[in-house]
């Protein structure tokens, strides 16, 4: 065993695309595993909204930036004698490498637990990696080096064709591409030696398989695969933007033992400690493989593969870095038997992805080689066709299943060869053109066994749309169609030929079903698929079966709480820590929590977290059925985000009892209409807002509010397709793409006020009392999405005045629509005037940040107050807290190539960070740095191209302390004449466009400029093409960019007044 | 599809529909919960006289593959037939898909006149067979009812052995077969190393023969009705020749050296069962598929307990302290299952190899 006490634990920060929730899930088990074995665990993350930054979970937490440099002060600081690195995804593992690469850690004489670092660094350095495999004959997907053509050619007859030629040194892919044979060899290599002096030749894996094994080893030597699993998408689709299975399905025996004795083979030689993810291609026509990577740490798959068999790999693995054996960790579900076995699944997971590219400017669609998803699902079925059509109604991108979707693709056959997150609504579109099984796989390379599966879910839409009636449904026809994943909405839409409500539909389908006695069952996920009793709670529904696994107690005893679904934007992590928090809270009070959630990446679908898990869909039909069979107290909607509470109202109406605030509440809270007639009753302000459907009326609205103004639909998170519109022409071109939503939600128009602030209130109420609240504001103005706005709490800037106000308006709300649970107001405050632009009878996404701010659970009292007891106000006001929380936004721009990296109404961030400081400008500035901000080399500079005449004078005084501070200034044309005339020194650069020297965007490729400051002036075409050339070369360089003059404004003044090296290196409980 | 009933011992009844050969037949009904190998397993003599139960509800995915053979043994499968009696599963992929594959498993099903049900909620018969031990059932067509069968009656192993002597490869070191329903892959492994094999039936009196090492197979049932090699075993036991037995033959070694068995009350049937060398933590995941076991305590002095299973710590295998024999009741040579104690067979070619050169 090894001899530590004191074990740092490394997070992954803030949740950005390919490094997402996943990291809470590992983490927590990790640092719940090592305070079993009683070490005293220390905590570094900077994401205030994850489950393991809670109380109870390390010993200590530090809210800093997972760099070298924090976490060296903090080593100094808490002395620990072990670190793990493996939890906390690439972030963490980069920060290890680098401490041992430094030597900080030999110099403080810390161990690293589990797999050595010298072992990690030889699975991230490809060549290294590639040459350790070759010694142990193993193959990889390796590339050939050539300077000319004969080269290229002599190499292909080494390889054989198809190959992949690529540019050396270029971005973005130029001059790459695939060659079939010697003709298309030379033309392409002749191209590509015109970008560059190397090329890179490489086997052509296109239209493989792609296949991963989760392998587990001891120090023993012990090895055992966990799991493996099969992309439905061919290689040459990210694994993170596959449908991904498991386990495999289209593997024989032998190819299945082949890989996974490769993978043992693999994981010995890398000296693996711990838990490793291994991925193959394999030829569809052969036993051919090719090694494409291992990933020795916990992975995003890992997590999945966690999930989706019931093996807690991230527990274990922090057991093994501590030196246990696998023969010696019981399996923590069946408990009679050890964690050194191979988990048996008798059922079968889909994972799918969720993209939200719609929310990006410019950014492509189509999915490939680098993954631009926010999030996924794992959906769990007893068929294929069960699981695959749960998975795309959990991933709410608007598919009700693989049919019965309203979803129109442009071109066809451009879609199936050249997939986007739309290719699966085009295969069901190609099967209803009558295209074959066997056409579809020469376009697609996805076998052919996942193809006919679809069809048979096609083929069967077919037969139930025969049935002219719901009652002409045969009942073995129906059950066949529960049996593969239809849901009663979906036989609803193609059954009943009605013109009615699609809901109602599905509600008719529901009582005829129940009536014939098709009714789904409930199974457990055991790990060893029967073979011996286990004592699982981890279950989820199928219709294929007739019995159930678990008995139900219906004794008022048991309390549901609906997760949040799938990460998106808008809605993440800071959701699943509410619902683990009401699940702690309903435990406390002695009853059963049961979660119904569905996302892989989260701590709350973690079996051992509640009472019962049912790792299934939040859907109305789906809430239903569980809660006709546990018959439980009530359901909890309030802290799951908007997936939940959009359910409110159609559950209420099927007599669900939801626990708190009243769903008609909810509904007078979601309704635009209604909720704007109740504030003007009570004589609270808006922004003056139309819902309109004729652009006549648009126009004259717009005539009487004046420019600018917002426009967007109805009923949505984080406002798809909203937008700011400063002209007549932009309302124009606007008003053409908002028609398509036109139709089904009208167009709403709301007056827009510049350089208004925002503020917003996060509350708990109940029977409309307010018992505790916190407020803060927004560091940037108005018309930065609240999700990507720089939020301090407490409030530092805001007149008494408008607290007292924001106070009492809060009160008549809560009052007037009687809440008793979480509620969040957003105001917008200018001058002495104070509007409500939002209102949620929800959690918001603040509420861990003001809960871990306050460290007063504000969830916890929501949970008591939903499940009915009285409970007293909380005492402290935010004039008590004698410190400042900063809460800052991640962006992941540089994984979405060519998206204009520029902030509006609508939200573009995937993830956040939370400080704390002793005043507002260090917590600013360790958040800054958490979200991936750097402080400038002195050596290069600063580029300011600072907008409008209004955001110049903003940045003036910042200009002024770099210059101060001994910066170099570099400034686009108008921004250095204004600097000049304030006596201010730059060297000016010319716009991108000009194509004059010195460029901008030469400065920026040659790294001589190390922050950019770029505020967005106006929208005219020439604006907006150089301003996005200038941030989008700052992102594809890496040099950190801002586009908010506040923000701008108030970040170097931290820089320059503050420094890091005297930021304080203080836990949370030290605050 | 035509529907079918499947009858259990316990009166129970659950309704299928048919994929395969359409015949009522009755059997013991087992489950295994491995997610591959179906033709594996089908073909594996010690499934005789069983009605089998994959616990992974889509099964035949990836077809069949055609019958090739190398050095006359076939690449595929693990004997000449399908052995099982019948297939119950949930849900049958008509439509396969694989690179090898020549049918499918329907139709396959039908060549040899072996019915395939699906439709069946096989969780819920598992848990039931977990609990009951085995149990007899059939699965009958067109109410034409026939009685139970329980094959553990019959003795099996005369039946899937084969009746004919056969010699593969042409190496230096001579293995003696013994046949007590041999899977295939035990004759791949062997003859990766420099080996001749001759293959005999299981009640074959070998004592005589010209060997340098003794390989007593796998095979169906009850160990107690191979009372025959047993025999042959004792004898073998008192000279110094090497000797290697898996499964059923761990048992019958372990009954001539003088221990008893025992049937188990849940019985090993997947890919997964983790073995231990006592007195270490050394693991390995193997293969399994038996429901008796050596009773580790009626070990004689002179043997030693090799492996043991760490989840129910059950015998999985016995070695002699002092001469090269030895034994596992799970299955080194995989097909179906994971390959990582394949490195046996290495050992018993090195006990060969040491015995001879002695």
């Amino acid at each position: 065993m090894e001899d530590c006490k004191k074990i740092l634990v490394l997070g992954s920060g803030a949740l950005k695309i390919g490094e997402s929730g996943e990291f809470d899930y590992s983490g927590s088990q990790a640092l719940k595993a090592l305070r079993e074995e009683g070490k005293f665990t220390i905590l570094i993350n900077p994401n205030i909204a994850t489950v393991q930054t809670s109380e109870g979970i390390a010993d200590v937490i530090y809210y800093l930036p997972v760099t070298p440099e924090f976490v060296e002060k903090v080593i100094i600081k808490e002395k620990p004698d072990a670190i793990l690195l493996a939890f906390g995804g690439q972030t963490a593992l980069n920060c290890g490498v680098a401490l041992h690469k430094m030597g900080i850690l030999k110099k403080y004489n810390i161990k690293v637990l589990g797999t050595p670092v010298e072992a990690i660094i030889n699975t991230e350095d490809r060549e290294l990696f590639a040459e350790m495999m070759h010694k142990i004959g193993v193959k990889t997907a390796k590339s050939v080096a050539v300077n000319n053509i004969d080269e290229a050619l002599k190499v292909v007859r080494e390889i054989g064709y198809p190959v992949i030629v690529r540019a050396a040194y270029t971005l973005g892919g130029l001059g790459s591409g695939f060659c079939a044979n010697d003709d298309e060899l030379r033309r392409l290599a002749e191209s590509a030696f015109s970008y560059s002096p190397q090329i890179l030749i490489e086997k052509s894996l296109k239209g493989w398989k792609e296949i991963e094994y989760e392998v587990v080893r001891d120090r023993y030597d012990n090895c055992i695969t966990v799991c493996n699993m099969e992309n439905f998408d061919p290689l040459g689709i990210h694994t993170g933007e596959s449908v991904v299975v498991a386990p495999s399905q289209t593997l024989s025996d032998h190819e299945y033992h082949l890989l996974r004795s490769i993978a043992i083979k693999i994981v010995r030689n890398v000296g693996i400690v711990g838990e490793c993810n291994v991925q193959y291609a394999l030829d569809p026509e052969s036993d051919d493989y090719r090694v494409i990577e291992v990933n020795a740490r916990l992975s995003r798959s890992s997590a999945l593969a966690s999930k989706a068999t019931g093996y807690p790999l991230a527990a274990v693995a922090a057991k093994l870095g501590l030196g246990y054996g696998l023969d010696e960790i019981p399996n923590a579900v069946t408990k009679v038997t050890k964690a050194c076995f191979e988990p048996a699944l008798d059922y079968v997971v889909c994972k799918i992805p969720r993209w939200d590219l719609g929310k990006f400017e410019g950014v492509s669609k189509l999915i490939g080689s680098s993954m631009k998803s926010v999030g996924e699902v794992m959906s769990i079925g007893r068929t294929f066709e069960e699981a695959i059509q749960k998975g795309l109604r959990m991933v709410g991108q608007g598919m009700h299943g693989f049919t019965g979707n309203t979803i129109t693709i442009p071109d066809l056959d451009f879609e199936l060869n050249n997939p986007t997150d739309k290719r699966l609504a085009a295969i069901e579109i190609a099967f209803d053109r009558g295209y074959t099984v066997d056409r579809l796989h020469d376009m697609t390379k996805i076998d052919k066994w996942f193809l006919a599966r679809l069809e048979n879910i096609h083929l069967l839409k077919l037969e139930l749309a025969k049935c002219a009636s719901l009652e002409q449904i045969p009942q073995a026809l129906l059950l066949e169609a529960k049996q593969m994943g239809y849901s009663d909405y979906q036989i609803g839409k193609i059954v009943i030929k009605d013109n009615i409500d699609p809901h109602k539909k599905a509600l008719e389908v529901r009582k005829y079903r129940q009536k014939l006695g098709i009714k789904p069952v409930v199974k457990q996920i055991d790990t060893l698929a029967g073979e011996y009793p286990a004592q699982t709670n981890y279950l989820y529904i199928t219709y294929n079966g007739t019995e159930n696994d678990v008995d139900f107690n219906h004794d008022g005893k048991s309390v549901i709480v609906l997760g949040s679904g799938a990460y998106r934007i808008g809605s993440s992590v800071e959701f699943d820590w509410c619902g683990v928090a009401a699940v702690k809270k309903i435990q406390e009070m002695g009853y059963r929590a049961i979660m119904i959630n569905y996302n892989p990446e989260t701590v709350s679908t973690d079996y051992d977290i509640c009472d019962r898990l049912f790792f299934d869909e939040l859907t109305l039909e789906r809430v239903l059925d569980i809660y006709e069979m546990e018959q439980p107290k009530g359901v909890i909607v309030s802290t799951g985000g908007q997936i939940p509470n959009n359910l409110a109202l159609l559950l209420d109406k099927q007599g669900v009892n939801i626990l708190g605030t009243p769903a008609k509440s909810i509904d007078m809270a979601e309704d635009r209409q209604k909720f704007s007639e109740m504030c003007d009753s009570l004589g609270i302000d808006q922004p003056r807002w139309k819902e309109l459907t004729d652009i006549k009326d648009i126009y004259s609205f717009v005539d009487e509010v004046g420019l600018p103004v917002l426009i967007r639909p109805s009923y949505v998170l984080s406002g798809a397709a909203m937008r700011v519109v400063e002209s007549r022409d932009e309302l124009e071109n606007a008003l053409k793409n908002a028609a398509v939503v036109s139709q089904e939600h009208p167009v709403v128009v709301t007056e827009f006020l510049q350089r208004a602030k925002e503020v917003e209130i996060d509350a708990v109420a109940q029977r409309g009392v307010i018992k505790c609240y916190a407020i803060s504001e927004h560091i940037e103005y108005a018309g930065v999405h609240s999700g990507d706005a720089t939020v301090v709490f407490p409030a530092q800037k805001l007149y008494y005045e408008t607290i007292r106000r924001i106070k009492k308006i809060s009160k008549q709300i809560a009052q007037t629509l009687n809440i008793s649970g979480p509620f969040n107001i957003q105001f917008l405050a200018k001058d002495n005037s104070l509007r409500v632009i939002e209102c949620n009878l929800r959690a918001s996404r603040s509420f861990p940040f003001v809960s871990k701010i306050t460290k007063f659970n504000f969830i916890g009292m929501a949970t008591e107050i939903m499940l009915g007891k009285e409970v007293e106000p909380y005492g402290k006001t935010f004039a008590d807290i004698d410190y400042v929380g900063v809460k800052s936004s991640q962006f992941s721009f540089a994984r979405l190539l060519k998206a204009d990296p520029v902030l509006g109404v609508d939200m573009a961030s995937t993830g956040e960070v939370a400080c704390i400081g002793d005043n507002y400008h260090a917590a600013l500035l360790k958040s800054m740095l958490s979200v991936g901000h750097r402080i400038p080399d002195k050596n290069k500079g600063v580029l300011i191209s600072s907008g409008s005449a209004k955001s110049k004078v903003d940045l003036l005084d910042a200009s002024r302390m770099l210059k101060a501070k001994g910066y170099k200034l570099y400034a686009t044309g108008g921004t250095a004449d204004f600097l000049a005339a304030n006596g201010i020194e730059s060297e000016v650069l010319h716009w991108p466009d000009t194509g004059k020297s010195p460029n901008v965007i030469d400065y920026l490729s040659n790294h001589k400029i190390d922050l950019v400051i770029n505020i967005p002036k106006n929208n005219t075409a020439r604006e907006l093409e150089n301003g996005h050339k200038i941030r989008r070369t700052a992102i594809d360089f890496n040099i950190p960019l801002i586009t908010n003059a506040r923000l701008a404004s108030a970040y170097i003044y931290s820089v320059c007044q503050i420094g890091v090296e005297n930021l304080k290196i203080k836990p949370w409980n030290e605050y | 599809m035509k529907k079918a009933i499947l009858k259990l011992a316990d009166g129970s009844e659950y309704e299928g529909l048919s994929f395969g050969y359409e015949k009522s037949v009755a059997g013991e009904l087992v489950f295994y919960t491995a997610m591959t190998g179906y033709p594996e397993s089908l073909t594996d003599p010690s499934y005789k006289g069983q009605i089998l139960i994959p616990t992974y509800p889509m099964i035949g995915n990836y077809g069949v593959p055609g019958d090739e053979k190398t050095n006359g043994v076939s690449n595929f499968y693990e004997s000449d037939k399908i052995q099982c009696s019948a297939l119950v599963i949930s849900n049958y992929s008509e439509r396969y898909s694989h690179w090898d594959s020549k049918k499918s498993l329907g139709d396959w099903l039908k060549e040899w006149q072996v019915p395939g049900i699906c439709g069946i909620d096989t969780r819920a018969l598992t848990k039931k067979l977990r609990e009951y031990g085995s149990m007899s059932g059939k699965i009958i067509f067109d109410n034409e009812d026939i009685p139970f069968y329980d094959p553990n009656q019959d003795n099996l192993v005369a039946m899937v052995s084969t009746k004919d002597i056969t010699t593969y490869g042409s190496g230096k070191y001579k293995v003696l077969m013994v046949d007590c329903g041999m899977k295939n892959n035990i004759l791949r492994c062997l003859l990766k190393h420099d080996v001749t094999i001759k293959r005999v039936p299981w009640n074959y009196d070998f004592i005589n023969e010209d060997y340098d090492g003794l390989f007593i197979s796998n095979g169906p049932g009850d160990p107690a009705k191979c009372t025959e090699t047993v025999e042959h075993i004792k004898k073998a036991l008192k000279e110094d020749r090497p000797i290697m037995g898996i499964c059923l033959g761990n048992q019958l070694l372990a009954l001539a050296a003088g221990a008893t068995t025992y049937k188990l009350k849940y019985g090993h049937r997947s890919h997964n069962q983790p073995v231990l060398i006592p007195g270490t933590h050394r693991c390995f995941i193997t293969s399994q598929n038996h429901g008796y076991a050596i009773d580790d305590k009626t070990i004689p002095s002179d043997w030693e307990t090799m492996f043991i299973n760490l989840n129910d710590g059950t015998n999985e295998g016995i070695r002699h302290k002092e001469k090269p024999f030895f034994s596992t009741q799970f299955h080194p040579e995989a097909s179906s299952g994971p390959v990582d104690t394949e490195s046996l067979f290495a050992e018993f070619f090195n006990n060969m190899v040491k015995y001879k050169n002695r």
